[in-house]
């Protein structure tokens, strides 16, 4: 701001001390219809709207737990991976032969970067004077296009998942190991949890060792003669260990089982 | 007393001019949700808006313990989920209101594009408006990483994949954002972490201004 001559300032400062802004509401009588001020009028309606609206979100967040699944294990090759909801439809589309493999570059680039430059450039598309929807069709119906192809392809993607199997591999293992019993304290001696896991939960291919149907006989038989990738031997304690810890192991439950 | 400060204050920074910009603009009828109940449809962008103000503070409060590493990424989310007080609800908000920004947004957009809004003179308002939907997009790609549970580690695989299927640039974007060719880990979701709560949060804010004041430019659309 350019100071004038013949004005007069507060202090050094370009603040000018006289003929200030009046403190008072624009008139609104000339605007037509039922035109009324943002502040306070509209304000307040907005804020009622608001108020409805966050109760509504408040009562979600408390009876709607965030979903957390155990945490992430690279090795565990056969998870199924699952985007947010609202990326399902970009992620069913490379499902999509002509849009997966030597045509990858459709699913992943073209055809969403056709859709996305559209919706970016639109009112350089759609460049009419018209404003109703039925007077510009083209505008429309691609619109209209999109929001069936997004539906669909979210509907096949929800519809072809396995959440059964999806709730399930992700689950985190909820037993509550006592690491003060004898029978973990032998399976630690001789390095049960090295490939087990100190929550004898398994990891990777190696199983868990929790809720696993068996009897002490066979764990036992399991611990000195291996099973599977699992080689023999590898149990080094007395016969009396292996019974205690063989019980231990057989008693493991799941939590909730 | 308040007044007595308000002209204390303004005496000295003159702030009416200010004030009045921000509370003097007229609402018209159209879109007054009190005398046209279809009106509703125009309070999809301020509940956008309202979602970001939410998703904002809630993630302050996640902040003060979520640790981005691939050691206590996890722990720590589980241990604000199960063990802080509210940690739950905070995570709830922070979690379903990123869904429900989706929605608004979604909602809002198809408002202004099926009424034609977007036409001149607002052309440049709605290409920032679909710029703040990538923001959001972006945000959500970025966030779902962090509790580094097993779907955050897998859907971040497959998103890096499609990233790295960009011809020409694909393997060098894939390397800036995940910070290594191969490995999915520590150096991921730090930049993830810092992408999710610095960078587009920042972009997110600067386009929100933006948005914002070129309604109050151009005012509000006309009833069609």
């Amino acid at each position: 701001m350019q100071k004038k001559k013949g004005m007069k300032y507060v202090g050094d400062s370009r603040i000018p001390a006289e003929n200030r802004k009046p403190n008072v509401p624009k008139d609104y009588t000339e605007y037509p219809g039922k035109t009324e001020p943002f502040w306070p009028n509209f304000l307040l309606k907005e804020w009622l709207v608001g108020a409805v609206f966050l109760i509504g979100f408040l009562i979600l967040t408390v009876s709607a737990e965030p979903p957390l699944e155990k945490m992430a294990d690279p090795t565990d090759s056969s998870y199924i991976p699952m985007p947010d909801w609202y990326f399902l439809f970009l992620y069913q589309l490379l499902k999509y032969s002509y849009a997966s493999n030597e045509f990858i570059i459709f699913g992943t680039v073209i055809i969403p970067g056709l859709a996305f430059g559209a919706l970016l450039l639109a009112p350089f598309l759609d460049r009419g004077p018209e404003r109703r929807p039925l007077k510009r069709p083209l505008a429309t119906g691609f619109m209209m296009l999109a929001i069936a192809s997004i539906t669909y392809l979210t509907w096949e993607a929800a519809a072809n998942h396995d959440w059964e199997k999806a709730k399930a591999q992700g689950q985190i293992p909820e037993a509550s190991i006592d690491t003060e019993d004898e029978g973990y304290k032998i399976a630690e001696a001789n390095g049960c949890i090295s490939c087990h896991g100190s929550d004898l939960a398994g990891n990777g291919s190696n199983p868990s060792l929790i809720g696993t149907g068996l009897t002490a006989e066979e764990i036992a038989d399991i611990a000195r003669n291996g099973n599977g990738n699992m080689p023999a031997g590898l149990f080094t304690g007395s016969e009396e260990e292996l019974k205690i810890m063989a019980e231990y192991l057989a008693n493991l439950k799941e939590e909730g089982k | 007393m308040l007044n007595r400060i308000y002209n204390w204050v303004d005496e000295r920074l003159d702030i009416t001019p200010l004030w009045r910009d921000i509370a003097d603009h007229e609402v018209p009828e159209h879109v007054n949700p009190a005398h046209h109940f279809s009106a509703f449809v125009y309070c999809f962008g301020g509940l956008t808006f309202f979602i970001v103000v939410i998703q904002i503070l809630s993630g302050m409060f996640l902040a003060m313990y979520y640790v981005p590493d691939i050691e206590n990424a996890w722990q720590s989310v589980y241990y604000l989920q199960y063990e802080v007080a509210y940690g739950k609800i905070i995570r709830s908000m922070h979690h379903w209101g990123a869904s429900l920004a989706i929605v608004m947004m979604f909602l809002h957009m198809l408002r202004v594009f099926f009424q034609g809004a977007y036409k001149k003179p607002r052309e440049l308002n709605w290409i920032v408006g679909v710029l703040i939907f990538f923001v959001m997009l972006g945000l959500g790609l970025t966030g779902y990483l962090l509790p580094w549970d097993m779907k955050a580690l897998f859907a971040t695989k497959v998103t890096l994949n499609i990233i790295e299927s960009v011809p020409f640039i694909g393997e060098h974007l894939k390397v800036f954002i995940a910070g290594d060719s191969e490995i999915v880990g520590a150096q991921t979701i730090t930049r993830f972490f810092a992408i999710h709560v610095f960078f587009l949060p920042a972009a997110l804010l600067g386009l929100i201004a933006l948005h914002f004041i070129m309604i109050r430019k151009q005012g509000i659309s006309g009833p069609l």
